[in-house]
């Protein structure tokens, strides 16, 4: 999800003679300005922020035909305001007819299953400011009902932010934060938990979640929108409502995301959270469930979840037992033909206690590498080993280099996604110090993480 | 008491205080679209594609300050649907909103900036593109992308009258409905995404004929930059129409130009109509309170028994009769606003929209459609209505739905003593206009955060000003000295929508075929098999240059131009080569030629030697009697000059 979110007092983007004149003028973003150039010229609008990076002399305005257009302006341009920005918001107002709910019917009084609804960022619900077109996420619950009524048909909804970030700038401290949070909900008595997180690196985050949520007793559905939900055709609404379905009803006591399952608004899939990966930069059904099968198609207009496999865990099947923690000194490194020894020496150096390669092929890198992982190996530092090809598994017993990595001690990763693979050491060092427990655990599946049979369809097919 | 019949003829616009402002959007043809490398041309039907489809849903969103779109809410709450086809050849996952746009399109900017400059309008310092919110489906964001690029501006029409251009805008074009189907409404999104320019001119203009001029002169303004697309649907108008004390009210989708002045006039005679109730409703003494107040009752009882189908089809299907009184209203629901259109039906409108019902009825049209006098009766008797006085309008529809729509109904029949409510309405194709939505607010315009703004710079606008298309006045100078036209012809051809392609085939084959014969069959042949009814849209640019090519070579003698494009307008997917042949056009050899002369020569040798040249018409008429559609007729008479001459020197020496 993007955050658009821009202050919206103030003079944004305004720098040099531009925010001079608005400054001499008492301008603010929001009022209604008038400017006069020495040419001639009269431009009268609302005073917008300048959004753009570059620094130039133009002053943005929105027109009364509701178009912003930059209006140039040097020292013989005159500024000045007509009406500050709350006279209009209050003129606005009282001829704005009454505000008209999304829908009309109100869900019954009844029992429902309680759901919380956890933000971690981004604008799942959000409004748009009438003057500057600037999005404003919302999150609370009401706000939530307001947006995407459906909601409340399927679970009584609560809601809270757990946190304000780029879902860019996630980290394995922050993981730990949403674990505690996840838990003290279900210590609450909650039926089902959403969380609403960028689509970034929400993969790594539910990798995350599925392993610190020992014995996970509820459905965990993380779920984000490839497209804004400031405009009609965001994803947002409907991945919002697939996932409150999923948290309110499935069967399964599993994390999940769920997202889009194809580009049309049919139905949304539910991936194993340690299976699954944003593939296309764009795409509203980016996410991918990769070397294994769904775990469900929930289709939220006919409110039906519909199983593709067996789960791990039932629905109350289980007693929540947390073992949250990652270790912070661990690292993913792609390899790269002519890859430089040092780059592991270093990691080995600074004290880095697991390496997880995205090795070529099979699980291979150069020889080169060959002593460096061997010194790793005698400093304790784990190294997996999983494949830059993503789909099938890793084989080191095939070629003769795999045999060599494995006797300098690489431990294959199945055919576990490279992320999954590094949530899953950076939780395992952070449970054991044993060197060679977490090598033993790495290859243990501990979370759906690993497949043990691929079945022929499940690589897929690009078009030729 | 109001006349109940229109009579256009009766009306002066002048008069009235007519005023409007135009909307001109025409689509650019650049090399790719706005937003994207998609190219601009859109698929044609017949031949098979590989196309990808995908439904959705689009949500109504909300302002700062809660205002949602009013039509697009309703849609959706009726769980509309968007089926999507998209075309792998011209279209990629931006029009698909599966990616983000891409910069704007900067051939576009520059034709734009250039028509601007040729408008004497002001380009803006940065351009900002920003999303009008438009949910119908027609975009797959849920918004059109649009941009103004320049400010202010005039254009001077024939009669010298000068126009004023307020804003010049590029956007991006919508997608092509092409059917609904239950819940869903299927759009092809090869149109989806190819630059328009939107020219909107000020409420200068004062009549119908105005208006016509000022499209026409727009519009060949446009073509002159030779940069702009032509054909069905690439360009269209909207209006914005006002008479003295009515409103401005939006008017969508003109595509034929003939069609705008009785648009035009139509939506002037309907403000001034529904002025003319207005005051009659003051008149009676009519009360807004007495009308919001009226209460909706269930009549079903009345029509238990009834022969009108509607009626027993709604009841079968668990429906109901509701209706409600309008006081003081008696006879005007059957009073003409338009042609045909009858404030009646501006209330059935109303009904369908908010109601999502199929249409009311009401009782000046009564006792009719199944619906029997005596029902009527009882209908006065239940809702204790004056017969003389009152009118009622019934609705036989699911209960809920019966309910709004009667709402809706109260609600306008309130507005009909303010005079004209804000309205945007869709054109019909007898020049009438239906009730398409209320005007959508000021808040439907917000920035467009994936496109960064465009600086309008000195190297920008330099560039523009080699795409500036010719002053009209210049271009015919041109088009005179150039290809040797008359000023007659000059003026007509420039006029044409085709006027590129005259050019283009002028170059090409000018040496061969006159360029006015090249301009006549654009003025002349075109234009009369248009007047007998041929489609002469299906006509493509290669048809047309087949033909003048087919003439260069000798092949096709221009009397069968006609008939080979009547042939291509019915059959637009031949060839010149296929209607030649199927219409049996033999295309005979010279030397065949010159045998059937010299043969017809011979047997009237002693006429000709008596008359001389004079012989020539009998010679001719022979010969065209078995020549014509096969060779022309210039060749003919070239030879049979030449073979008289040949006789009558005989004779001298002989």
């Amino acid at each position: 999800m993007v955050i658009l979110g821009r202050m919206n007092l103030g003079l944004e983007g305004y720098t040099g003679i531009a925010r001079r004149l608005l400054e001499n003028a008492g301008a603010k973003i929001g009022d209604y300005i008038r400017i006069r150039r020495g040419d001639g010229r009269e431009f009268k609008g609302v005073l917008m922020p300048r959004y753009s990076i570059v620094s130039r002399p133009i002053i943005v305005v929105k027109l009364d035909n509701g178009y912003n257009v930059g209006v140039k302006i040097d020292e013989n341009t005159a500024v000045e305001v007509i009406k500050t920005k709350e006279a209009l918001l209050e003129e606005a107002k009282q001829g704005a007819p009454a505000v008209i709910p999304l829908l009309e019917e109100k869900p019954t009084p009844g029992k429902r299953p309680k759901v919380t609804i956890l933000g971690t960022g981004g604008t799942i619900a959000s409004r748009i400011e009438y003057e500057t077109g600037a999005v404003k996420p919302a999150f609370s619950a009401r706000d939530i009902l307001d947006a995407v009524p459906e909601v409340g048909f399927i679970a009584d909804i609560d809601a809270e932010v757990v946190m304000n970030i780029l879902s860019e700038n996630m980290n394995p401290m922050l993981w730990e934060k949403i674990v505690n949070v996840v838990a003290e909900k279900i210590e609450e008595g909650i039926d089902g938990i959403v969380i609403a997180h960028g689509t970034d690196t929400m993969a790594y985050t539910a990798a995350a979640l599925s392993f610190a949520l020992r014995g996970l007793p509820v459905p965990v559905a993380l779920v984000g929108a490839q497209r804004s939900s400031d405009r009609p055709s965001s994803d947002a609404a409907f991945n919002l409502i697939s996932a409150v379905l999923v948290a309110a009803q499935a069967p399964f006591a599993e994390v999940t995301v769920v997202m889009h399952g194809t580009i049309s608004d049919t139905y949304a899939l539910a991936h194993r959270g340690t299976k699954v990966r944003k593939m296309h930069t764009s795409r509203r059904d980016a996410f991918q469930s990769i070397n294994a099968r769904p775990l469900a198609k929930v289709y939220p207009f006919e409110r039906k979840i519909e199983l593709l496999r067996p789960p791990l865990r039932r629905r109350g099947e289980e007693e929540l037992s947390v073992a949250n923690g990652f270790e912070k000194k661990v690292a993913l490194i792609k390899y790269y033909p002519g890859m430089d020894p040092e780059i592991i020496d270093f990691l080995i150096d600074r004290g880095y206690r697991g390496i997880v390669l995205e090795g070529t092929g099979l699980g291979h890198v150069g020889e080169q590498l060959l002593e460096s992982l061997k010194r790793a190996y005698e400093n304790e530092v784990v190294v997996v080993m999983t494949s830059q090809t993503l789909f099938g598994r890793v084989n080191m017993n095939v070629y003769i280099t795999g045999r060599k990595l494995l006797a300098a001690g690489v431990v294959p990763g199945d055919d576990m996604l490279p992320e999954t693979a590094f949530v899953k050491l950076s939780w395992i060092l952070a449970h054991t110090d044993s060197f060679e427990e977490a090598r033993r655990l790495v290859r243990e599946n501990l979370a759906g993480e690993i497949e043990y049979r691929h079945t022929i369809d499940l690589y897929p097919r690009w078009p030729h | 008491m109001i006349e109940k019949r229109v009579d256009p003829a009766k009306y002066d616009p002048r008069e009235l205080g007519l005023k409007v402002g135009l909307e001109i959007h025409q689509q650019l043809d650049t090399r790719h679209k706005l937003f994207c490398g998609c190219p601009t041309e859109l698929i044609h039907e017949e031949t098979g594609h590989e196309v990808d489809e995908f439904i959705r849903q689009l949500r109504p969103t909300r302002s700062e300050l809660g205002e949602v779109d009013i039509a697009a809410l309703f849609e959706w709450r009726k769980g509309r649907l968007y089926h999507y086809h998209a075309p792998r050849e011209s279209v990629c996952l931006v029009e698909a909103d599966e990616e983000p746009p891409h910069e704007l399109n900067r051939e576009a900017l520059l034709i734009g900036l250039a028509v601007a400059l040729a408008l004497k309008s002001s380009p803006v310092d940065e351009v900002y593109v920003m999303r009008k919110i438009v949910i119908d489906g027609s975009n797959t964001t849920g918004f059109q992308r649009t941009a103004i690029i320049s400010l202010g501006g005039e254009i001077e029409i024939p009669s010298g009258k000068k126009i004023g251009i307020q804003t010049i805008a590029i956007e991006e074009d919508a997608a092509r409905k092409i059917r609904e189907e239950g819940r869903y409404t299927h759009y092809m999104l090869d149109r989806l995404g190819i630059p328009l320019i939107e020219i909107s001119t000020a409420p200068d203009i004062e009549t119908p004929e105005e208006a016509y001029e000022a499209a026409l002169t727009i519009g060949q303004l446009l073509r002159l930059t030779k940069k702009v697309k032509r054909g069905i649907g690439t360009i269209r108008q909207d209006l914005n129409v006002s008479i003295r004390g009515g409103v401005k009210t939006e008017i969508k989708g003109v595509q034929r130009l003939d069609l705008l002045p009785k648009i035009v006039l139509y939506e002037a005679i309907r403000q001034k109509r529904l002025l003319e109730i207005r005051d009659e409703l003051r008149n009676r003494g009519v009360k807004e309170e007495d009308i919001v107040g009226q209460g909706i009752v269930d009549v079903t009882h009345v029509f238990k028994n009834t022969r009108s189908k509607v009626i027993k089809r709604a009841l079968r299907s668990g429906g109901k009769v509701l209706a409600v009184k309008l006081p003081g209203f008696a006879g005007l629901l059957g009073v003409e606003v338009q042609p045909g259109r009858r404030f009646g039906t501006e209330l059935a409108d109303y009904a369908r929209f908010w109601g999502g019902v199929g249409g009311l009825f009401h009782t000046d049209e009564l006792p009719n459609y199944g619906i029997s006098q005596d029902e009527v009766d009882k209908l006065y008797e239940a809702l204790n209505a004056d017969r003389e006085r009152d009118a009622i309008v019934i609705v036989a529809d699911r209960e809920d739905n019966a309910r709004k729509a009667l709402k809706a109904v109260l609600e306008r029949a309130a507005c009909a003593l303010h005079g004209v409510p804000k309205e945007t309405r869709a054109a019909r194709d007898d020049g009438t206009t239906r009730f398409m939505r209320p005007q959508p607010g000021s808040a439907r315009m917000y920035p467009e955060t994936d496109i960064p703004p465009i600086e309008v710079t000195d190297e920008l606008l330099d560039e523009a000003r080699k795409l500036v298309p010719p002053k009209p006045q210049e271009k015919l100078e041109t088009l005179i000295k150039r290809y040797r036209l008359s000023p007659e012809l000059a003026k007509q051809i420039i006029r044409d929508v085709r006027l590129d392609l005259f050019e283009e085939l002028a170059e090409k084959y000018g040496s061969k075929v006159s360029p006015s014969y090249i301009a006549s069959i654009f003025t002349n042949i075109i234009r009369s098999l248009s007047r007998e009814g041929i489609n002469v849209e299906n006509i493509h640019d290669y048809h047309i240059e087949e033909v003048v090519a087919a003439i260069a070579k000798g092949e096709l003698p221009k009397d069968a131009v006609p008939d080979v494009l009547t042939y291509l307008a019915k059959n637009p997917d031949k060839h010149v080569e296929d209607a030649v042949k199927e219409l049996g056009i033999t295309v005979i050899d010279k030397q065949v030629v010159e045998k059937i002369v010299s043969e017809i020569v011979n047997e009237l040798k002693d006429e000709i030697r008596e008359k001389g040249l004079r012989a020539m018409n009998k010679v001719m008429g022979r010969a065209m009697a078995e020549l014509r559609g096969k060779v022309d007729g210039r060749t003919v008479a070239e030879i049979v000059r030449r073979k008289i001459t040949e006789i009558i020197n005989e004779n001298k020496t002989g």
